[in-house]
């Protein structure tokens, strides 16, 4: 036991302000991302074409807007209930079953947040203990470790790998599992890597899953994104359904990052305590996003279906370029990035991204932010216009040869 | 019409310029697939011209734009059409369209100023035999044409580099 006068001693000892920090604040690192955002910012060069850009090109389709627009106007600024509108809840509960033959009951196993990030927070700090492990295929986006380590956890990256095409192998997963592993985090389509996982790639998984008796979250921005056949949930294999949140949202299909609406779906005990911690801490998403993405899902699926074959045309562009400039790039099934190999330049992701922003004008992100395997690749987003993607190869090709 | 030649025209609709390769490319199909079905839409006029969209508004030369409500009276046989033909062959007339409803065509034009278009509809429209009446309506500002906003946005609001 510490004795009240033992703690202000130790208190008074503290002699910088970083000192007051929480072990967890302390122990996570400033992103990645972070450092070359600055880089990029701070050259304030408006020649500089960006590929590190991991939001849709397009702004918000009108209809939703207008919607969100209308509701204000007639007064709607109040708070919803914590779990979503109900109307919403329903909505998504139609496209989940429509989409991705997933059925949840919009009372109980689905819950509204303010953008996917938040939902895989609070899935986080509902399941993880501290010492508990959560596995991490990487590379990977860059907020899951991070929360983790915040909660106590352990994260413990499974690497994937280019020849693979960046999917996930039961063997690798399997290889990382240890007594302490409870959660499993999956994100197909990938950001970064653009990979997808088929009905048949997630069997041997759900395998392991069961055998392990893990909790898997799955985070399922990019669904709608999947240019090869339809995206297959990891939740919609059998017996994975109670096993499985499933975290999706509005950003990247229906372009509406700004407005920061997801959601999560899974088993009532889970989502109950989720929708705990979220009660006690944003309390609802805004209801004007809320009213926004209802119009999308009632009356403006058109709209996404026109951006999503739009990547797609851009997509086979960027992937067909990199190979004609000399740069191994897997097909990516989905998400917005190619990954492109810079493996044959010599030089690290760092060095490459770094010298192709300052002599070629052209911002990529590398690929070592994105945990292991990311090492000797760069992301290139291709939500960017057609003219802008032609003259970045271009810009791309000539850097190569002048290497 | 098929499906590949219907996604062409999509994207050619957005941007002449693209070269059938990348086309080719975009769409995941054979470049001389794509060369082919241009050269067939060309032959066939289902693609007229390969025109640049102009905001003239931008350009110092003055032009007045008008719509003008035509009512006029169907040829036995012909119906509109010579009427429209004598009508539409006229450079300064833009477009022409038969319409339903309280009129039968409507007839676009430009000309350099104000009086130059009135005395286009006077003096070669109104004067057509089968023509009853004309309204004529001066257009102020064009805002959006053929699908393409007109107003000045700024392009990218997004952070240059996000997760």
């Amino acid at each position: 036991m510490i004795k009240d006068e033992e703690l202000t001693k130790t208190r008074t000892k503290r002699n910088g302000m970083k000192d007051y920090l929480s072990a967890g604040a302390r122990a996570i690192p400033p992103s990645g991302i972070r450092r070359f955002f600055d880089l990029v910012s701070a050259s304030k060069d408006g020649s500089i074409i960006s590929l590190g850009v991991g939001e849709p090109d397009f702004v918000t389709p009108w209809r939703y807007r207008d919607a969100a627009v209308y509701s204000l106007e007639k007064g709607k600024t109040q708070y919803t209930s914590n779990a979503g509108m109900p109307e919403l809840r329903e909505a998504i509960g139609e496209y989940l079953h429509h989409q991705f033959r997933l059925d949840y009951d919009p009372a109980s196993e689905i819950l509204v947040t303010v953008g996917s990030s938040e939902a895989i927070d609070l899935a986080i700090r509902a399941l993880i203990e501290p010492g508990d492990e959560m596995l991490v295929p990487e590379p990977c986006y860059i907020s899951y470790n991070p929360i983790t380590t915040l909660g106590g956890g352990v994260p413990v990256g499974v690497e994937t790998y280019a020849e693979d095409g960046f999917k996930l192998k039961a063997e690798n997963l399997k290889a990382a599992i240890t007594p302490r592993s409870k959660l499993l985090i999956l994100c197909y389509p990938s950001n970064p890597t653009g990979a997808i996982m088929t009905y048949e790639d997630w069997l041997p998984i759900a395998k392991v899953v069961e055998e392990h008796d893990l909790i898997v979250i799955s985070d399922e921005i990019y669904a709608e994104l999947t240019y090869s056949g339809k995206h297959v949930s990891f939740a919609s294999l059998p017996g994975m359904r109670d096993r499985t949140i499933v975290v999706n949202g509005f950003s990247k299909a229906f372009a509406m990052t700004g407005w920061r609406l997801g959601y999560a779906c899974g088993h009532p005990d889970l989502i109950g305590a989720m929708l705990k911690i979220h009660q006690y801490t944003v309390m609802c998403a805004p209801i004007m996003s809320q009213v926004a993405a209802l119009e999308a899902l009632k009356n403006g699926m058109e709209d996404m279906y026109r951006m999503v074959e739009s990547y797609n045309q851009r997509r086979r562009l960027v992937v067909s370029g990199f190979r004609e400039i000399g740069l191994d790039c897997h097909e990516p099934h989905g998400a917005f990035y190619a990954f492109p190999s810079i493996r044959s330049t010599g030089l690290s992701a760092n060095e490459f991204a770094e010298r192709l922003l300052k002599e070629a004008k052209v911002a990529a992100v590398p690929g070592h932010v994105f945990g292991k395997g990311g090492e000797g690749f760069i992301r290139c987003s291709y939500a960017t216009s057609v003219a802008q993607l032609t003259e970045a190869l271009e810009r791309i090709g000539d850097f190569l040869n002048k290497l | 019409m098929n499906e590949l030649k219907l996604k062409i025209l999509d994207l050619l609709k957005e941007d002449a310029r693209l070269s059938p390769s990348v086309i080719a490319t975009m769409l995941g199909a054979d470049e001389s697939e794509v060369s082919q079905a241009i050269a067939e839409m060309e032959s066939d006029h289902v693609i007229v011209k390969y025109a640049t969209v102009i905001n003239w508004s931008k350009v110092d030369d003055e032009k007045v734009t008008a719509l003008i409500e035509v009512e006029c009276s169907p040829e036995r046989g012909r119906g509109f059409e010579s009427i429209a033909e004598r009508i539409y062959l006229y450079p300064e007339v833009k477009s022409v369209y038969l319409m339903s409803g309280a009129y039968d065509l409507l007839v676009e034009i430009e000309g350099k100023n104000l009086k130059e278009v009135a005395s286009f509809v006077s003096n070669k429209l109104a004067t057509i035999e089968s023509v009853i009446s004309t309204k004529t309506f001066f257009i102020l500002k064009k805002y959006k044409q053929d699908g393409i906003i007109f107003e000045d946005f700024e392009d990218d609001h997004r952070l240059p580099v996000s997760p």
